[in-house]
């Protein structure tokens, strides 16, 4: 076996992990403070990475000399995008729905339908690339044999910021401590003044951004289609089963699980193969931690 | 009025840990059988744990649980149900969408299998228990209501009637007269003792009237452990209950 | 809120209406080759085929509270368990299936002998996709994974599978799937009869699932289903074990979904992986929804109405076709939980209250 194949895989997953976790970040936050799945999360997914392309466009046609800084523009606006459709989605659908978590689930997939055959009207059904910013090109040699790129260091690095940024977010703000006390006792907190209402679309909203700002990282890498998102949305959410729900540590190490897993796997065999296996352990690995790796004590019956 | 019968539930040395806090410390703990056996306890003192150990809903870290003389410390929830443990939880947990009558048959039915429910045959004991508990719990003109359209105190009866449907050797209430009119206190107390002419009873309460009025035995839970138990009289005098306990509850 | 209605006296001329009126519904359905031509009857098999599994989806979303986003993998089985056979039928001893032909493969791989024998077909179509839904069922129940839980594990498996199936190119024959079918039990394929037979056959099978079904959610069985979706965990301390009924419910459905592949199969003419992925799996979900979910005659009526939509709607429009499925969930979800269904009831009852009183 090639050890520097092996490495350059092992650290393409590691890309490849940081934008699930990106997702599985937004996801995990929603899921944990209102039991419900937003179907329609890859679709902000999508939106995002739809707003790097879009801001290359822009550049390209009002400012082709500065092009290369189209990206800088594009990742606060991937997140600020989808937190705004985020928002918008949670007070004109989920917040109709409360309490009834399968029904949420069908309507953003309705949703999630609907943004995707937009996109095609919009965007045009073939994918459309994001180029790599100047400054993101070439990498970090090691050795003879092993390049670690810039572009894949990056994402990297926004991923850690990501976390860093949900971490202060949730323990170091005002919002974020109302946030942690509605997941905790919804009523109670009801009843001590919080506006439970603002608090879920402020999550929500928040949550949503994340998904976007993981769509704005994989623009980078891959190229960007109607359908990207939905490839995602499952990934992401197994990331959540696996890791155990309003754990950030359990969605850390459940997207690098899945993400590195899936790249060994197919570095061995095939890209189907490795889906095929990570679902397969995934359901076995339940079996014995049903409640995922980190799992969160209660006492509620049903 | 302790009246020291055969043993029907040995519990040993038993320990649950949750996050490093030890909410059953070594518990070691006897019930006897056709006794109303009341366990009291400041907040923490790990009474619902110990519903939740011996029911199987929670797994112990150490020690044993014996009921009937059998070992059930590794059994899955729904066979020690089988053997004859019935649990009323805390807060009503009857099945909103079914009738009443429904909601006994689920608890009544003699076989809990797949195959049973499939042929769905309603044998004539399955229809007397059912019967029955409709009239302990005096609610057979409502038998064709849903549940959910019940008032509160009606669904803790219910619930009451659907773990008596089982038949069980032991009945575990958790907080029974919680939210009840006086009234509706007064008809449960009756019922309990009813009960308890025939069956084991474990309640876990807060009320101390109430406690007094049904209690022939009382065990004080403290920090995980056994305190004391004895009768209400004597539970009531001890120096160290009202410390840890009779204290926290005045003030 | 079906236990409310249910709770109301019913005059005893009503009670026999539903029976009469089913009996009516398969006389009328027996029949359609006398009144409809070949293609529109084709149409209307393949439909029915597919009610077949809408049933099933009822009987684990609408009673028991399980939503699978994965059926289109057990129909997808038992399409591919016909289509196997289907490819099999007409071929000189040591010919192989076009489709391998063309991949390069020499020799008949395993998995395909089977699929010359008709009965060891029907056996499999009518024990595996129930047996591999069982032991999917079983291993996630067992986790005590329900709820979103469960219904994105079932979609995870749609994605597997039907990854596998187009990965597994000189198996399946891939992304194009498996067509091409030329006769069946002796004879021609397309010719009339053997359409009608099909259709017939789709009928009978329908039939017969829905009465099992109607059985099932009126018995003691439906009382425990309905406990389960509303408590499972209470069941439990009632000596209970949930696991058991949910993944025998789910294998009933997995069950019908296979047959309902079973029967689409030869009336459509192909299977490939498309139809077994994530998009056609929940769109099945959208058939039980528009109909009202349990009800059974919901899930009927839903799949009947919503694959004539979207025949009629995505070849004229086929844009247009994603918005609307899209929006229809969005719909009934927010304003008709209880689909067609209950707005028959909604109108029923307006009527009623408008019309003379009929009572002293």
């Amino acid at each position: 076996m090639d050890a520097a194949a092996a490495v350059s895989q092992l650290f393409n997953g590691l890309s490849t992990a940081s934008i699930l976790l990106m997702m599985a970040l937004g996801l995990a936050v929603i899921f944990g403070l209102m039991g419900v799945i937003n179907m329609a999360h890859g679709e902000l997914m999508t939106l995002g990475a739809y707003m790097a392309y879009s801001c290359q466009l822009l550049f390209a046609h009002l400012a082709p000399a500065a092009g290369g800084w189209s990206y800088l523009l594009a990742l606060p606006l991937s997140f600020a995008v989808s937190a705004l459709l985020g928002w918008a989605i949670e007070v004109a659908l989920v917040r109709h729905l409360y309490g009834r978590p399968l029904e949420t689930l069908l309507a953003t997939w309705g949703l999630s339908l609907i943004l995707q055959q937009s996109f095609r009207e919009v965007f045009g059904s073939n994918n459309v690339f994001v180029s790599t910013p100047g400054a993101l090109t070439g990498g970090v040699a090691i050795g003879s044999s092993i390049q670690l790129p810039y572009v894949r260091l990056f994402i990297l690095a926004l991923a850690a910021l990501a976390l860093v940024g949900v971490f202060l977010f949730l323990y170091r703000t005002r919002n974020g401590l109302m946030i942690r006390s509605v997941m905790q006792n919804r009523p109670m907190a009801a009843s001590c003044g919080i506006n439970t209402r603002r608090i879920d679309a402020l999550t929500f909203a928040f949550g949503s951004g994340l998904a976007g700002l993981a769509g704005c990282a994989l623009a980078l890498i891959g190229s960007v289609g109607p359908t990207t998102g939905q490839n995602y949305i499952v990934d992401s959410f197994m990331v959540v089963v696996l890791g155990g729900v309003g754990q950030l540590l359990g969605t850390v190490v459940g997207a690098f699980s899945i993400g590195e897993a899936h790249a060994l796997i197919e570095y061995f065999t095939s890209s189907t193969a490795a889906k095929v296996a990570v679902f397969t352990l995934i359901i076995l690995f339940l079996q014995a931690r049903p409640a995922g790796l980190f799992p969160s004590v209660s006492r509620a019956l049903d | 009025m302790t009246r020291p019968g055969e043993s029907i539930l040995e519990v040993s040395d038993l320990v649950v840990e949750f996050d490093g806090f030890r909410a059953l410390d070594r518990l070691s703990f006897v019930l006897y059988a056709n006794v109303l056996t009341v366990v009291i306890g400041p907040n923490g003192a790990g009474k619902t744990t110990f519903l939740d150990v011996i029911t199987g809903r929670t797994r112990a870290h150490g020690g044993s649980v014996r009921f009937l003389g059998r070992d059930i410390t590794e059994l899955a929830d729904y066979r020690i149900a089988r053997l004859g443990m019935a649990r009323k939880f805390q807060a009503p947990t009857v099945f909103p969408d079914l009738s009443v009558r429904d909601n006994l048959r689920v608890a009544a039915a003699p076989v809990k299998g797949l195959w049973s429910a499939l042929r769905g045959r309603l044998t004539p004991a399955t229809r007397a228990a059912i019967d029955e508990a409709l009239a302990v719990t005096g609610l057979g003109a409502l038998a064709a209501r849903p549940a959910a359209a019940l008032s509160h105190g009606q669904r803790q009866w219910l619930e009451i009637g659907m773990a008596l449907a089982t038949q069980p050797r032991l009945l575990l209430l958790d907080e029974p007269i919680a939210g009840m009119t006086g009234e509706e206190v007064d008809r449960t107390a009756e019922l309990l003792q009813e009960i308890a002419r025939r069956r084991s009873v474990l309640v876990i309460e807060h009320d101390m009237s109430f406690v007094r009025r049904i209690a022939q035995r009382v065990c004080v839970f403290h920090q995980g452990r056994q305190l004391v138990e004895g009768s209400f009289e004597r539970i009531s005098a001890d120096e160290r209950v009202r410390e840890v306990y009779l204290g926290v509850e005045a003030s | 809120m079906a236990t409310v209605a249910a709770a109301v006296p019913v005059p005893r001329a009503a009670r026999g209406a539903p029976l009469l009126l089913a009996a009516l519904a398969l006389a009328l359905a027996a029949a359609a080759p006398l009144y409809l031509s070949q293609t529109p009857l084709n149409l209307l098999g393949q439909f029915l085929a597919l009610a077949i599994l809408a049933i099933g989806l009822d009987l684990i979303w609408g009673y028991a509270g399980i939503l699978s986003l994965g059926q289109g993998v057990f129909f997808g089985i038992g399409g591919y368990l016909m289509a196997m056979y289907l490819k099999m039928q007409g071929l000189q001893p040591g010919q192989l299936p076009d489709f391998m032909t063309w991949s390069g493969v020499t020799s008949l791989p395993l998995v395909w002998h089977p699929f010359e024998s008709f009965p060891l077909t029907l056996l499999l179509v009518f024990t595996l996709p129930a047996l591999f839904a069982y032991a999917f069922g079983a291993l996630v129940f067992r986790s005590r994974i329900r709820g979103v839980y469960f219904s994105i594990m079932t979609q995870a498996l749609a994605v597997a599978v039907s990854t596998l199936f187009v990965d597994q190119q000189q198996l399946t024959g891939g992304s194009s799937g498996l067509t091409g079918f030329q006769s069946i039990l002796g004879h021609s394929f397309y010719a009339n009869a053997t359409q009608i037979a099909f259709y017939e056959v789709t009928v009978v099978v329908l039939a017969a699932v829905f009465a099992v079904a109607w059985y099932l959610t009126r018995s003691h069985f439906g009382v425990l289903l309905r406990a389960v979706r509303d408590g499972e965990n209470r069941l439990r301390f009632f000596g209970y074990n949930p696991t058991v009924f949910k993944a025998f419910v789910f294998a009933l459905a997995g069950l019908c979904a296979g047959l309902a592949g079973a029967l689409y199969v030869p009336q459509n003419g192909i299977i490939a992986p498309g139809m077994l992925g994530v998009v056609p799996s929940i769109e099945m979900v959208i058939w039980v929804a528009v109909g009202g979910r349990g009800t059974i005659v919901g899930a009927l009526i839903g799949a009947l109405v919503v694959s004539y939509a979207k025949y009629y709607l995505s070849s004229a429009y086929p844009d247009f076709w994603l918005f609307l499925v899209g929006t229809l969930f969005v719909v009934v979800v927010l304003f008709f939980p209880r689909g067609l269904m209950g707005l028959a009831e909604l109108a029923g009852r307006a009527l009623r209250r408008r019309g003379p009183p009929s009572e002293t």
